[in-house]
């Protein structure tokens, strides 16, 4: 079967991310820029399967879109609107700004010139239909520490918040 | 014929086109769904207020048409030609890609619902994954909806919406998650997530996994059951649109065929989690029984199921036509009515032929079972009152999710039993000896 991941579908993808990143933080409306950013999520999540990584693209949808997202515009529906709008929306910090992104723009020039030579080329050590399991068994094999420890620190972010909201344990 | 139509067409391929690659055949499949499932939502629109009123001793819909079969295409005309109305202060792009959102989602889900082991537009190895996801994209549709109108009840609805919806998508996880994990019970210890994998395990592992374990696959299908009623936001969950509360809750500022997409989308979301719930415990396209009742008799009994159920269809519409009023005024609805029932005899009848008998099996059981759980969504409807907000999230968070989470540990536990039982004994053996 030929490969349906074209180079088309990656310019397509990461402009449609850039592009709907940028209007997350030109948008005045706070819900325009969450709508904004649940485009770069998804665009994010089909740049994931470019990369023949499934799993990862499928709980980026569930966990980012479906979830996280969710939770921001019910924050922000409860926000009062009018006055967001009439704030000013950046800041004038003109040379700290230019001096970041002249040392972004470099990064990415040396990467576009010198990739090969920096980087090892990526192969592909397992095929995609075996992605969920390689990444079930990295998680409870190599990388056990880890997610251990990530997993207590979200214990530890539930029990706060609990604590944070409720007046009286 | 071009290549691109027939390659597909070989007796030997047993895969969906999605599979093998043939976008012609992908479209076809895609286009298919797309009708049948906009067609059971018509048929679900006049069965549910025809249930719904037999249920409450009423008659229900009787005016268009026989018994009232006409009435759907009234209202969809009734539909379209409303005025649309875009409120005063609305967000309007918001407003207007609301409810495209909610169908674009709903109908994303059924490119991995497998109504036969080829009978599916494709079959991905994140399939369940990919459902739970799109179809968690509908209440960004919803929350959408509710605060673009810019008015108090959708906001309400939209806000009691995302929370629901965010609640039960936790409960429901789990409760796949330990299908998903009984799927792993082979000799290679290895699960999948592909919707057509999960139901070749149950064939593999001779039993639906409603059974499994029993009873811990029906516990965890029962939690299912109950969060999917919560993510569809139907009774006796509707409280995003109760009526006595919030009007009609987030889609309270729409009108005319606006709307309509959004009960479209509703009921197709129902039939897409009900797809989910057989898929995962209730066999998806197998037939009952079928290895202990296999061999050619037993499938050549079964085959006529898909006739019978058409035939029995006909049978009710005849007797219904000869009961009708014998006023001349009534002529044009008797024959109508006797046609209907003309047209359901003659599906009947090319369903009995071998050609068509011996492909229509899957789809007609995934079908068959799928109609039961609209039923059941329609019986809730009739029997349940409305949750208050506090008990439904007292369920979702105090019961639902304690209770997934010990079905899909103790599943865990008796998945290994041979293993921990093992480990146990060598470690009391160390201690003895030491």
């Amino acid at each position: 079967m030929e490969p349906v991941a074209t180079t088309f579908f990656f310019y397509l993808l990461s402009g449609l991310a850039i592009l709907s990143g940028v209007l997350v933080i030109t948008r005045k409306n706070p819900v325009h820029s969450a709508l904004a950013l649940i485009l770069t999520l998804l665009c994010l999540a089909g740049l994931y399967l470019m990369l023949y990584a499934p799993f990862v693209a499928g709980v980026q949808i569930i966990l980012y879109v479906g979830g996280i997202m969710v939770l921001f515009l019910f924050v922000i529906m409860l926000v009062n609107l009018e006055r967001s709008q009439k704030e000013k929306q950046f800041n004038q910090q003109w040379v700290p700004g230019i001096l970041a992104a002249v040392a972004l723009g470099a990064l990415f020039v040396t990467i576009y010139i010198k990739g090969d030579a920096l980087f090892v080329r990526p192969e592909m050590r397992f095929p995609e239909a075996e992605n969920t399991q390689q990444v079930g068994q990295m998680l409870y094999s190599n990388y056990m520490f880890p997610f251990e420890i990530a997993s207590l620190l979200l214990l530890v972010a539930i029990i706060g918040a609990v604590v944070m909201a409720k007046k009286r344990i | 014929m071009p290549s691109f139509i027939t390659s597909y067409l070989d007796k030997n391929i047993h895969v969906t086109p999605g599979q093998y690659g043939s976008p012609f055949w992908a479209l076809v499949y895609i286009l298919v769904v797309f009708g049948g499932v906009s067609l059971a939502v018509v048929c679900m629109n006049w069965l549910e207020r025809k249930i719904l009123a037999h249920m409450q001793i009423r008659l229900g819909p009787m005016r268009v048409g026989p018994h009232g079969l006409l009435q759907p295409i009234a209202d969809a005309i009734k539909l379209i030609l409303k005025e649309d109305i875009i409120p005063e202060g609305a967000d309007r792009f918001v407003f207007w890609i609301a409810p495209m959102i909610i169908l674009l989602a709903v109908f994303s889900v059924y490119t991995v619902v497998p109504f036969g082991p080829t009978h599916a537009i494709t079959d991905m190895n994140i399939g369940i994954l990919f459902m739970l996801g799109v179809s968690s994209l509908g209440v960004l549709g919803i929350v959408m909806a509710g605060w673009a109108s810019n008015s108090h009840y959708p906001l309400l609805g939209a806000l009691r919406s995302s929370a629901q919806m965010v609640s039960y998508e936790v409960a429901m996880g789990l409760a796949v998650i330990s299908a998903v994990l009984m799927t792993s019970l082979n000799a290679e210890g290895t699960g999948t997530l592909s919707m057509i994998g999960i139901v070749q395990a149950q064939y593999a592992q001779h039993v639906w996994f409603i059974f499994k374990f029993f009873p811990l696959g029906l516990i965890a299908f029962f939690i299912f059951a109950v969060a999917m009623v919560a993510e569809t936001n139907r009774a006796p969950f509707d409280l995003p649109e109760a009526e006595s509360e919030l009007t009609a809750g987030f889609h309270t500022e729409y009108s005319g065929l606006r709307w309509s997409l959004f009960m479209l989308g509703e009921y197709a979301a129902m039939i897409a989690v009900s797809s989910i719930a057989i898929t995962l415990w209730l066999g998806g396209w197998m037939r009952p029984f079928p290895n202990l009742l296999s061999g050619p008799t037993w499938d050549l009994a079964f085959s006529f199921f898909p006739a019978l159920t058409f035939f029995g269809l006909a049978g009710m519409t005849f007797y219904s036509t000869m009961r009708m009023p014998k006023h001349s005024y009534f002529r044009v609805q008797t024959i109508g009515l006797g046609a209907f029932g003309a047209v359901f005899a003659l599906i009947g009848l090319i369903l009995l032929l071998p050609g068509v008998n011996g492909r229509v099996q899957d789809i007609y059981w995934f079908i068959f079972k799928i109609a039961v759980f609209m039923y059941l969504y329609i019986w809730y409807r009739g029997t349940f009152p409305r949750y208050r907000f506090d008990q439904l999230m007292k369920v979702g968070w105090k019961i639902l999710l304690p209770m997934g989470i010990g079905v899909l540990m103790l599943t865990g536990i008796v998945a290994l039993r041979t293993e921990l039982w093992d480990f146990m004994h060598e470690a009391i053996r160390r201690l003895v000896h030491v």
